[in-house]
């Protein structure tokens, strides 16, 4: 059965909108063209095919169902848990857990105990995981040649899966992508493979070792990472489509009506710009918080709860990052009301409501949309900000910000835990990487001024 | 001048009304005293006299807008958004939710956060520029190319990570700076330097492609042109007159964000325990003191309003073709 939080709708929502503009913009000559020599830059395929397997992994995981777990003993729970996708591909690597701190890799705990040996008399070292390396028996001896088998098979499968995925393409095109003088699809099937190798050797590996190490409480660190990925999509983009129609009718009605509503605009834009970001999300979570807390008969579980204000914390956001965009359409449609077509439009008679969709509208999505791509590396870093000071996503939900809080402790340790710290970094590192270096594609590719 | 400046001036006073309405329907109307102060006693069955109680010694205890038992002019004034939003327009923040002079809290805050944020302004200024110019010098060579990637990888970087791996390597492991920690006087030099220089790193890549942009702007332009004609070199015209006209757009941006110093920066204060206006800032969210939380809210969007203005008439002060009227 399927359930929905309300972000998992948002989610669906935005994917389905992002398919209709793909479809409209490239039925538009003016958007193809530019869209076009996106498809054509190698950086520009190269960071979209990430983003694109990023974004799998965020849908994946937002379709909800109901799943039995098969427990360690082979039997199935009984009562079901709501799981997405995800998580049951994920199933080995999710309910593996240790009882604390462990290293990649390791096949003992990070830190000694007290433990019993076969002689019955307690000794004080370093115990072995439950799960982790438990298809070894001698893991001090055998472990990096076993460690090196299953990449060793991981990347053959790969490969191979890589290999069909070339011979379908060549079947459906009728000639390989290499030899074609269209670098996209070239620079695209070179990104998967190295997506398929990652994923083949990590896939071949997760169900036997930790490989990013466990936290605190036993987790593996690998699950939580990429468990944050839809977090972090969540973020960006639901933040982007609260602000996109304020920002784009207020600024449209402040440059093309100008008077007293320009006024009331400019106004109300200035107003919100001048507080603080920081502290307006502070202050709005704050609130919210006392809301939840006064009301907890609206939030019955965790999760809703957790979901409630993922989704509050990006309509925040969204309200408070309009301004930006808001002044840039408005000083644009200033100029495009006195073009002659629009001047003509008028004279014509069409209503005016009518001259901002069709006249004034498509004139300035080249902002909207370099905005949108542009914004959207800041939210996923300012997410983990936000989380540090503690007014960011629910300490329940998993996202690169909380694991960057707790490792801040972890830092303090001795000796110091750091697997937890990295795994974020690294995996918000290649999100923000790749979003960027896109965004820096797309403006190229829709400035005017960039093209002379 | 004058004229144009008590005109913003006059401009000023409606969104620091808009601020102070906004703010007070956040902390005041969405959610009651009522609700703040079981927030603040913890337990979710405290009794109203508890209640009643945190209020009375707050001051929360009046009606919100209107208050009907007094006579007069009390009827608007004995109320929570005339003692509480109104006294915000003479800097009568009044007192925390724990009782300390919020205003004497400030005053001795600022200096920290300000001994952090004029270096790390001066210092990354400088820091871009520099490497903004050596890129343009450097246009269409690999050198560029590598450095913008360089800019773009330093900006997918987390801000945090700058900040922990700072510490962990240039405090922890080799010991040059202290991790963190400050002290009043001269004493303070040594705890600010690991802050400036993470700040500096962390703002590198924006900074420098932005500078560079303008850069750039600035070179397409018709005296640049001649200025090759006439048999420059490149360095000259970079420096001669690159630098000297896009200094305009660079001390305009600077203007602006010259009053938000005092702010301090949230996250760099309370990594570094550095006791600025920042960390009092993350202090009061963490501990839910709505009375601090407010007050910061006004004060800031106060400076950035001072600052809109400063950039005006900066524009007209560097600029001799710009005229205000």
């Amino acid at each position: 059965m399927l359930t929905l939080l309300w972000t998992d709708i948002a989610v669906f929502a935005l994917v389905i909108a992002g398919m209709y503009g793909a479809w409209a913009s490239s039925k538009k000559e003016h958007l193809r063209r530019p869209w076009g020599q996106v498809f054509e830059s190698t950086v520009g395929v190269v960071s979209l095919t990430m983003l694109l397997v990023f974004i799998l992994v965020g849908v994946l995981d937002s379709v909800r169902i109901q799943h039995h777990d098969t427990l360690a003993s082979g039997e199935v729970s009984e009562h079901a848990k709501t799981l997405s996708l995800l998580d049951i591909v994920l199933t080995p690597i999710r309910t593996r857990v240790e009882k604390t701190y462990s290293m990649p890799f390791a096949h003992t705990a990070y830190a000694k105990e007290m433990v019993a040996d076969s002689n019955g008399q307690s000794q004080w070292h370093y115990p072995r995981l439950v799960f982790a390396v438990s298809h070894l028996a001698y893991p001090e001896v055998e472990k990096t040649s076993d460690i090196g088998n299953k990449i060793l098979m991981g990347v053959a499968v790969a490969v191979l899966v890589w290999l069909l995925l070339i011979l379908f393409i060549t079947g459906i095109r009728g000639q390989h992508p290499f030899k074609q003088d269209t670098n996209g699809l070239k620079s695209c099937v070179w990104t998967l493979l190295a997506v398929f190798l990652l994923l083949g050797a990590t896939a071949n590996l997760a169900p036997y070792y930790h490989i990013l190490g466990t936290d605190k409480v036993g987790e593996d660190v690998l699950y939580q990472a990429i468990k944050s990925i839809r977090t972090g999509l969540v973020i960006g983009a639901l933040t982007t489509i609260v602000m996109l129609p304020i920002a784009i009718s207020l600024g449209l009605m402040a440059g093309f009506f100008r008077g007293w509503v320009d006024d009331v605009i400019q106004y109300l834009y200035t107003t919100l710009s001048s507080i603080p970001g920081v502290l307006l999300i502070a202050a709005a979570i704050l609130m919210a918080q006392v809301y939840m807390a006064n009301n907890p008969e609206l939030f019955t579980t965790l999760e809703d709860r957790a979901d409630m204000r993922l989704l509050l914390l990006c309509m925040i956001l969204g309200v408070t990052s309009w301004t930006g965009l808001c002044r840039l359409l408005r000083a644009e449609t200033l100029k495009i009301r006195e073009m002659d077509y629009v001047v003509a439009a008028q004279a014509l008679g069409v209503k005016r409501l009518q001259i901002l969709k069709r006249h004034v509208l498509p004139n300035v999505m080249h902002l909207v949309m370099i905005t949108v791509v542009l914004d959207f590396s800041g939210l996923v870093l300012a997410e983990a900000v936000l989380s540090y000071i503690n007014i960011g996503v629910d300490p329940s939900t998993y996202s690169w910000g909380n694991m960057i809080n707790t490792s801040r402790l972890e830092m303090a340790r001795e000796p110091i835990v750091w697997w937890s710290l990295a795994a974020s970094f690294v995996f918000m590192f290649t999100l923000v990487l790749a979003a960027n270096l896109f965004a820096d594609v797309v403006r190229d590719a829709f400035d005017p001024r960039a093209n002379n | 001048m004058i004229n144009y400046i008590l005109r913003r001036l006059l401009y000023v006073l409606p969104v620091l009304v808009g601020v102070n309405i906004l703010t007070f329907l956040l902390f005041f109307v969405v959610n009651t005293p009522d609700d703040m102060a079981r927030m603040q006693l913890g337990d979710k069955h405290v009794s109203q006299a508890a209640v009643d109680n945190w209020k009375a010694q707050r001051g929360y205890d009046l009606p919100l807008l209107w208050n009907e038992e007094e006579e007069g002019f009390a009827q608007a004034s004995k109320t929570i958004f005339f003692e509480k939003s109104v006294g915000l327009f003479v800097f009568d923040l009044g007192a925390s939710d724990n009782g300390r002079d919020i205003i004497a809290d400030i005053s001795q805050r600022m200096w920290p956060s300000l001994a952090i944020a004029i270096p790390s302004l001066i210092f990354g200024v400088l820091a871009n520029i520099t490497f903004a110019l050596l890129l343009i010098f450097y246009r269409g060579s690999y050198l560029e190319f590598g450095g913008l990637f360089i800019c773009i990888t330093l900006m997918s970087i987390s801000g945090l990570f700058y900040i922990i791996a700072g510490q962990y390597f240039i405090g922890k492991l080799l010991v040059l700076t202290p991790i963190s920690g400050y002290a009043p006087g001269m004493d303070a030099v040594k705890f600010i330097i690991l802050p400036v220089l993470i700040g500096i790193v962390g703002g590198l890549g924006s900074g420098v492609r932005w500078y560079r942009t303008l850069f750039l702007e600035e070179s397409a332009k018709d005296y640049v042109r001649t200025a090759k004609a006439k048999g420059l070199s490149d360095l000259q015209i970079l420096f001669k007159h690159v630098l000297k006209n896009a200094l305009i757009p660079i001390l305009t941006g600077i203007v602006v964000i010259l009053p938000l110093l005092f702010m301090g920066s949230l996250i760099t204060e309370s990594f570094f325990g550095i006791p600025g206006l920042g960390s009092y800032t993350i202090d009061a969210i963490s501990s839910q003191d709505f009375a601090i939380v407010r007050s910061m809210v006004f004060l800031g969007s106060f400076l950035y309003i001072i600052g809109l203005l400063l950039t005006d008439i900066s524009y007209t002060l560097v600029d001799p073709r710009v005229r205000l009227d």
